[in-house]
C-alpha cells in the first residue's frame, strides 16, 4: 500500500510539471526545442496554470483543483481504501474533464453551437494540446489505474493496472477516435451538418457499387473491382502458397532453402519494387513488349497497366505471405496420424485427400482470408500498374489528394474498405478461434512426414517452379533497371540515378548531402528508428497483458489490439487526417504523427510475435517469481524478457522493416518537411523517372537486410531464449530430457 | 524463521458460476505440515493459490499469522511455494534462481550468495551454483525449488504436487527429506497431492477436499478409521463397501451383522437398521472353509512379490483382498473361508444429500 502512495507521489509531480511548468498548448515549430523558454508564459507558450491566472482559460482551472485535491490524498492516515476510491473519482473526473474541455473548446470558442446557445459567446479560445496537457492527462489517467489497483483490481497490482489504462487509452486515441471520426465525417454533407441522406447517396453512387461492366459497356465500381480482384488474388495466392508449402515439407526438393529466402524477400522490399519488375518486364517499352516489336513487329501496348496487372503484382507479393501460413499449417499434421492412415491400408493419394488436407483446411482458409485482406488494403501496386482500374484504396487517395479534395467521399470509401476488411477479419476469427496460438502443441509428435503422390508432386513442381524463376527474374530485373541510363532505350550502364539520388559532395563545410533522395531517405530512417522499439514495446506489453493477466474486459481488450491490424492502410491515413488535424490534437504535417501512425499500424505484429512466444512460457514461471516477492514489473523484466528475446528481436525488426516499406497510410500524412522514402519513390515513378525509384529501391533493400543481419548479431545471437524454453521444466521432466536430445 | 498459523474462514473462490472452492474454513497451526489432499478438480490447488496470493478470494477471509491478508497480492505475501513443475527461470544459473527473491528483495548481491549457498546446502546441493537448471535431474531440480523457497525464511511455506514429476525410488526420499526438513525448521507447511499414501506418510494433518468443498479433516490414522462418508473411505486406501445391519447398541459400539457374521463396532452414532460398511482389504484373512461363517471364491489372484490380491467372490458381494500369505497361495476357482477382524471394517455415514 506504501507503494501506492509513491507511486502516487510520482505522478503528482508529472501532473504539476504539465500543469505549473512547461506549455500546456501545442507549439508552432520546435518539437523537443526549448526555443519556448524564451516566451514562456506568452498566450501561446504559457503554462496552465499562467493560462487560468493571466490568459482567462479559467476552464482548465478544474484541472489544476483535481490535482490539488489529489496531493491531499498522499496523508499517510488514510485508509487504503479511502485512498483508492478517491484516487478512482479523481482520476476519472480528470481524466473525462480533460478531453471534455478539449473537444467543446476549440479555436472558434464553442465547438458545438448547443454550447453557445446555452452558455453564450466564449470570449476564450484554444489550440491543440501540446507537453504540458499530456503530462496532467497520464497523471489522471495513472491515479485512475492507482484507484483500480488499491481497489482488488489486477490483483492489486499498480504496474498491470497501469499498463492496461495505458494500453487502452493509446488505443482508443490512435485507432478508434479515429475511425470514429471517419464515420462521423461520412455522414456530414457539405455543409457539416449531419445528413442521412447525403450519406447515402454517396455510398450507393455507380462509381463505387455500378455493375457496368457486367450489364453495359460502362465500368464497374470501385468495390466490385476490389472484391473481385481480392478474391482472384486471394484464390491464386492460396494455390501457389500450398505447393510451395507441400514441396518445402512434404518433398525431397534439393532447393528448399532457397524457398524460404524467397519467402522472406518481399517482407523486405518496398511494395513496388514487383510491379517495378513487371513495368521493366511487360511495360510499354519492357523487354517482352520490344523483343514481340523487334521479332514480330507487333505494337508495343499498355495491357500490362490495369485489373490482370495489378492482379499478378498482388500474387508476387502475397503468395509468399501465404506459403508463411500454410507452411505452418503443413507441418502442424501429425506424421503419425498419416502413419496410422497408411497402416490402415490407405495409399499415398489417399492419405492426401482423405486425411491431410482435411486436416489443413482451416489453414487454408486462414491464409485465403489473409491475403484477401492483403489485396484489398493494397494501395502500391494498384496504383502503379491500375491505370484506369481503380480499386477503394486508390480512390481514396484520389479524392483527398487530388483535385477533388472531397473528405466526405474519402470517408464513404473508407467506410466500406473498412467493412470489407473487418468482414473478412471476423470471418477468419469465427474459423479460427484461439487456436491460432495453440496450434502447436509439440505433443508426442513422432514420425517422418510421408511424401507426397508423384502426380501431386509433378503438378506443384509444374505449378511453383516456373513462379519461383518468375520471381527471381522480377528482382533481377528491378535491381538492373537502376544501372542502365534508360529502360527500354538505352541500356547503357550507368550509374547516375545513384549520384542523383544519393550524391555526396565535398564542400568548404565537409560533406554535403546533394541527392536527392538524402532528405526524404534520413527522415524515414530515423522516424522508422524511434517507431520500432515503441512498437516492440508497446506490442509486448500488450502480450504479456493479454497472456498473463487475468482482468475484466480483457476480450475486449485483445479484440481492440488485433482489430488494429485488419484496418487498411489507407482508411488509417485518412482518418488520421480527419481526426488529427483539428485540435484538441493536431498534429499533421509533424514528424510525431508519423511515428505513431506506424506505431500502431505495426503493433499488432508485436503483439502476435509476443503472445505465440509467452504461451510458451509457462506460467508457474510468473507465479514463482510472484511469490519470491516479485512485482509483475520485475517479473516482465527479469524473467520474461529475457525468455522473450527472439520475440522482440522479431517485433523490432518487423516494425522498423514495416515503417520503412509502409506507402498506403503515410502517403496522406507526408509533408514537405517530413517526406517518406515510399513516397517519395512514387512520385518519381509517377514522373515516369524509373532510374531513380529502382535505384532507391535497391538501396533499401541493402539497408534493409544490413539492419536486419545487424540485429540479429547484436540481440538474438546467444539465442538463449530458445533453449530456455525448451528447457523450461514446464511439460515436465519428459521436455527436459527430451531437450537434451 | 517465523513460522506462522492460517486460517480460512468460508472462503469462497468463484470463477463466473463455478466454484472452484465454496466456502470453506480451516485453521492450520504454525510449525505443521498440512496436506490438501483430494482428486483432480476438488479445489485443492486452487486453495493452495489463495494463501499463496495468486488468486484472491472471491468472498471469505484467509488470515496469516493472525493478520488478513485477503486483498494482499502475492509479492507482498510472506509466503514461498515450490511448483509441480519447480518454475525454475531457465535462463539463470542454480544460485541466480536460488538468490532471486533475496535481489529483488534489493538485499546486496555478496550476502544474498551466502545466504543462498546456505539455503542449497541445507537441502543438500552443493557446488552446483554455476549450472542450468536444464543441466540438472529432476531430483536436484526439486531441491533448488525448494533452496529458492526456503532461502526467503517465509513464515508459510506451500508445496504444489511437488513429487508428482519424480520416478517412484526418488519420490519416496524426496518426502522423507521435506518432512525432515519441515521438521527440523519447523516450517508451516501446505503440502498438495492426489497421493493418498505421500499425504498419509509426511503429514501432521491431512484435509480432504471434494468437489470444491472440505470432505474431512483430521490426523492421517483417524481419516483412515473413521472416514466420515463413502467418499473418504474409499480415497483413503482402498476400501470394499457392503451393506450391514446394526442393532443392540450400547453407548459407544453396536452389533453389526455382515452376511451372517456379526461384529462389535463402534456405531459412530448411526441409528438401527441397514447401514453402509467399509471393509479394509487387509481386514479380510482366510481361514478354513469348512465351518466358516462365510465362503467366497477365488476369482481372481495376483502375485505382487510381497502381497497377494485376490477378488473374492461372496455373499454379501465382491471383496478385494490383500493377503501377506504369498507361500501358499489360493487358487483361481477355490472355495475358501474368510474372517473379518472388527479392526479394519467401520460402518461410514451415508453421503450427504449434495
Amino acid at each position: 500500500m506504501n507503494d501506492h502512495r509513491r507511486a502516487l507521489r510520482g505522478w503528482l509531480l508529472c501532473g504539476a510539471i504539465g500543469f505549473l511548468l512547461v506549455p500546456w498548448y501545442a507549439l508552432q515549430d520546435t518539437v523537443l526545442g526549448v526555443a519556448w523558454l524564451r516566451t514562456w508564459g506568452s498566450k501561446d507558450n504559457a503554462p496552465a496554470l499562467l493560462q487560468v491566472l493571466a490568459h482567462g482559460r479559467i476552464w482548465l482551472a478544474p484541472l489544476g483543483l483535481l490535482l490539488l485535491a489529489a496531493a491531499g490524498l498522499l496523508l499517510p492516515s488514510l485508509a487504503p481504501r479511502v485512498r483508492a476510491n478517491a484516487l478512482l473519482a479523481i482520476g476519472a473526473a480528470g481524466f473525462i474533464g480533460f478531453f471534455v474541455q478539449g473537444f467543446a473548446i476549440v479555436p472558434a470558442g464553442w465547438a458545438f453551437p448547443v454550447l453557445t446557445d446555452a452558455f453564450g459567446a466564449l470570449a476564450g479560445k484554444q489550440y491543440g494540446m501540446g507537453l504540458g496537457a499530456a503530462l496532467v492527462c497520464i497523471a489522471f489517467g495513472m491515479m485512475f489505474s492507482l484507484g483500480l489497483a488499491g481497489r482488488g483490481f489486477f490483483r492489486g497490482d499498480a504496474f498491470v493496472a497501469s499498463c492496461v489504462v495505458s494500453v487502452g487509452v493509446l488505443l482508443a486515441v490512435f485507432t478508434f477516435f479515429p475511425v470514429f471520426k471517419i464515420l462521423l465525417q461520412a455522414l456530414e454533407n457539405a455543409d457539416g451538418a449531419f445528413s442521412l441522406p447525403a450519406f447515402f447517396e454517396r455510398l450507393f453512387t455507380a462509381k463505387i457499387w455500378g455493375v457496368g461492366c457486367i450489364v453495359g459497356n460502362t465500368r464497374c465500381g470501385v468495390a466490385w473491382n476490389t472484391l473481385i480482384l481480392a478474391l482472384l488474388c486471394a484464390i491464386c495466392s492460396t494455390a501457389l502458397g500450398l505447393a510451395f508449402a507441400l514441396i518445402a515439407t512434404r518433398t525431397s526438393f534439393p532447393y528448399k532453402k532457397v524457398l524460404r529466402v524467397l519467402s522472406v524477400l518481399p517482407i523486405i522490399t518496398p511494395p513496388f519494387v514487383i510491379g517495378l519488375g513487371l513495368i521493366l518486364l511487360f511495360g510499354r517499352s519492357g523487354l517482352v513488349n520490344q523483343f514481340l516489336e523487334w521479332a514480330f513487329a507487333i505494337e508495343p501496348t499498355r495491357w500490362i497497366y490495369g485489373m490482370q496487372g495489378v492482379l499478378v503484382a498482388q500474387i508476387f507479393a502475397f503468395t509468399p505471405i501465404s506459403f508463411l501460413v500454410l507452411i505452418g499449417v503443413v507441418e502442424g499434421v501429425s506424421p503419425s496420424i498419416e502413419e496410422a492412415a497408411q497402416t490402415l491400408r490407405a495409399d499415398r493419394w489417399r492419405t492426401l485427400l482423405d486425411i491431410s488436407l482435411p486436416l489443413m483446411r482451416p489453414g487454408l482458409a486462414n491464409a485465403f482470408l489473409i491475403t484477401f485482406i492483403e489485396s484489398i488494403a493494397d494501395f502500391g501496386n494498384p496504383i502503379l500498374l491500375g491505370g484506369n482500374f481503380g480499386v477503394l484504396s486508390t480512390e481514396i487517395f484520389f479524392s483527398v489528394v487530388g483535385a477533388q479534395l472531397d473528405q466526405g467521399r474519402a470517408a464513404t470509401l473508407g467506410i466500406v474498405l473498412l467493412v470489407m476488411a473487418l468482414g473478412a477479419f471476423f470471418l477468419q476469427r469465427r474459423l479460427l478461434g484461439r487456436k491460432v496460438y495453440t496450434a502447436m502443441s509439440g505433443k508426442g509428435d513422432s514420425g517422418l512426414p510421408i511424401l507426397l503422390p508423384d502426380g501431386a508432386r509433378r503438378l506443384c513442381y509444374g505449378i511453383a517452379l516456373p513462379w519461383a524463376a518468375l520471381t527471381v527474374i522480377l528482382y533481377a530485373m528491378a535491381l538492373a533497371g537502376g544501372f542502365v541510363e534508360t529502360w527500354g532505350r538505352d541500356y547503357t550502364l550507368t550509374l547516375k540515378h545513384y549520384v542523383k539520388a544519393f550524391g555526396l559532395e565535398w564542400g568548404a563545410h565537409g560533406i554535403i548531402w546533394a541527392g536527392a533522395a538524402w532528405n526524404s531517405f534520413w527522415t524515414t530512417v530515423k522516424l522508422s528508428a524511434i517507431a520500432a522499439p515503441l512498437t516492440a514495446i508497446l506490442g509486448i506489453l500488450a502480450a504479456y497483458l493479454l497472456t498473463r493477466q487475468k482482468f475484466v474486459g480483457q476480450a475486449t481488450f485483445e479484440f481492440g489490439t488485433m482489430l488494429s491490424f485488419a484496418i487498411p492502410g489507407t482508411v488509417i491515413g485518412v482518418s488520421y487526417i480527419l481526426a488529427f488535424n483539428v485540435p484538441p490534437i493536431e498534429m499533421t504535417g509533424t514528424a510525431i504523427i508519423l511515428v505513431i501512425c506506424n506505431i500502431f499500424r505495426n503493433m499488432p505484429v508485436g503483439v502476435r510475435a509476443g503472445m505465440a512466444s509467452m504461451t510458451q512460457i509457462d506460467k508457474s514461471l510468473d507465479e514463482a517469481s510472484t511469490t519470491l516477492g516479485a512485482r509483475g514489473s520485475t517479473t516482465l523484466r527479469l524473467i520474461l524478457l529475457p525468455l522473450l528475446k527472439p520475440a522482440v528481436v522479431a517485433a523490432l525488426v518487423y516494425s522498423f522493416v514495416r515503417a520503412m516499406t509502409t506507402v498506403s497510410a503515410v502517403i496522406f500524412l507526408v509533408s514537405a518537411q517530413y517526406e517518406w522514402a515510399t513516397t517519395y519513390i512514387i512520385n518519381r515513378v509517377v514522373n515516369g523517372d524509373y532510374g531513380v525509384a529502382i535505384a532507391y529501391c535497391s538501396v533499401l533493400i541493402v539497408l534493409m537486410l544490413a539492419v536486419i543481419w545487424l540485429i540479429q548479431r547484436l540481440v538474438g545471437e546467444r539465442r538463449l531464449g530458445r533453449r530456455g524454453v525448451a528447457a523450461a521444466p514446464g511439460g515436465g521432466v519428459g521436455q527436459v530430457g527430451g531437450s537434451a536430445a | 524463521m517465523k513460522a506462522a498459523s492460517i486460517e480460512f474462514r468460508s472462503v469462497s473462490k468463484l470463477y463466473g458460476d463455478v466454484a472452484a472452492v465454496r466456502d470453506i474454513s480451516f485453521t492450520i497451526e504454525a510449525g505443521k505440515l498440512v496436506t490438501l489432499l483430494g482428486p483432480s478438480g476438488c479445489g485443492k490447488t486452487t486453495t493452495l493459490r489463495l494463501i499463496a496470493g495468486l488468486e484472491l478470494p472471491s468472498s471469505g477471509s484467509i488470515l496469516i499469522g493472525g493478520i488478513d491478508v485477503s486483498q494482499i497480492a502475492a509479492s507482498e505475501r510472506d509466503v514461498s511455494m515450490v511448483f509441480q513443475s519447480y518454475a525454475l527461470f531457465p535462463h539463470m544459473s542454480v544460485l541466480e534462481n536460488v538468490r532471486y527473491g533475496l535481489v529483488v528483495a534489493r538485499m546486496p548481491k555478496p550476502q544474498a550468495d551466502e545466504r543462498a549457498r546456505a539455503a542449497l546446502a541445507t537441502v543438500g546441493l552443493q557446488g552446483f551454483d554455476a549450472r542450468l537448471p536444464s543441466e540438472l535431474s529432476g531430483g536436484q531440480q526439486q531441491r533448488v525449488a525448494v533452496a529458492r523457497a526456503l532461502v526467503l525464511e517465509p513464515s508459510v511455506l506451500l508445496f504444489d504436487e511437488p513429487l508428482s514429476n519424480l520416478d517412484a525410488r526418488l519420490r519416496r526420499q524426496m518426502r522423507e527429506e521435506i518432512r525432515e526438513l519441515q521438521q527440523r525448521l519447523s516450517l508451516t507447511v501446505v503440502y498438495v497431492t492426489h497421493d493418498q499414501a505421500e499425504a498419509m506418510a509426511v503429514s501432521d494433518r491431512i484435509i480432504v477436499m471434494n468437489r470444491a468443498a472440505i470432505a474431512q479433516e483430521g490426523a492421517p490414522r483417524e481419516l483412515y478409521e473413521q472416514p466420515s462418508d463413502p467418499f473418504v473411505a474409499g480415497f483413503m486406501g482402498d476400501a470394499n463397501r457392503v451393506r450391514g445391519t446394526l442393532a443392540r447398541r450400547n453407548a459407544t459400539h453396536a452389533d453389526v451383522d455382515v452376511g451372517g457374521v456379526t461384529l462389535q463396532l463402534p456405531h459412530r452414532g448411526l441409528p438401527d437398521g441397514d447401514v453402509e460398511l467399509s471393509i479394509r482389504p487387509e481386514a479380510v484373512s482366510f481361514v478354513p472353509a469348512t465351518g466358516a461363517p462365510l465362503t467366497a471364491i477365488v476369482r481372481k489372484a495376483s502375485y505382487l512379490g510381497g502381497l497377494m490380491e485376490y477378488t473374492l467372490d461372496t455373499r454379501i458381494g465382491e471383496l478385494f483382498v490383500i493377503s501377506t500369505g504369498v507361500e501358499a497361495p489360493h487358487g483361481v476357482g477355490t472355495i475358501v473361508g474368510i474372517a473379518l477382524a472388527a479392526h479394519g471394517v467401520v460402518a461410514i455415514p451415508p453421503a450427504m444429500a449434495n
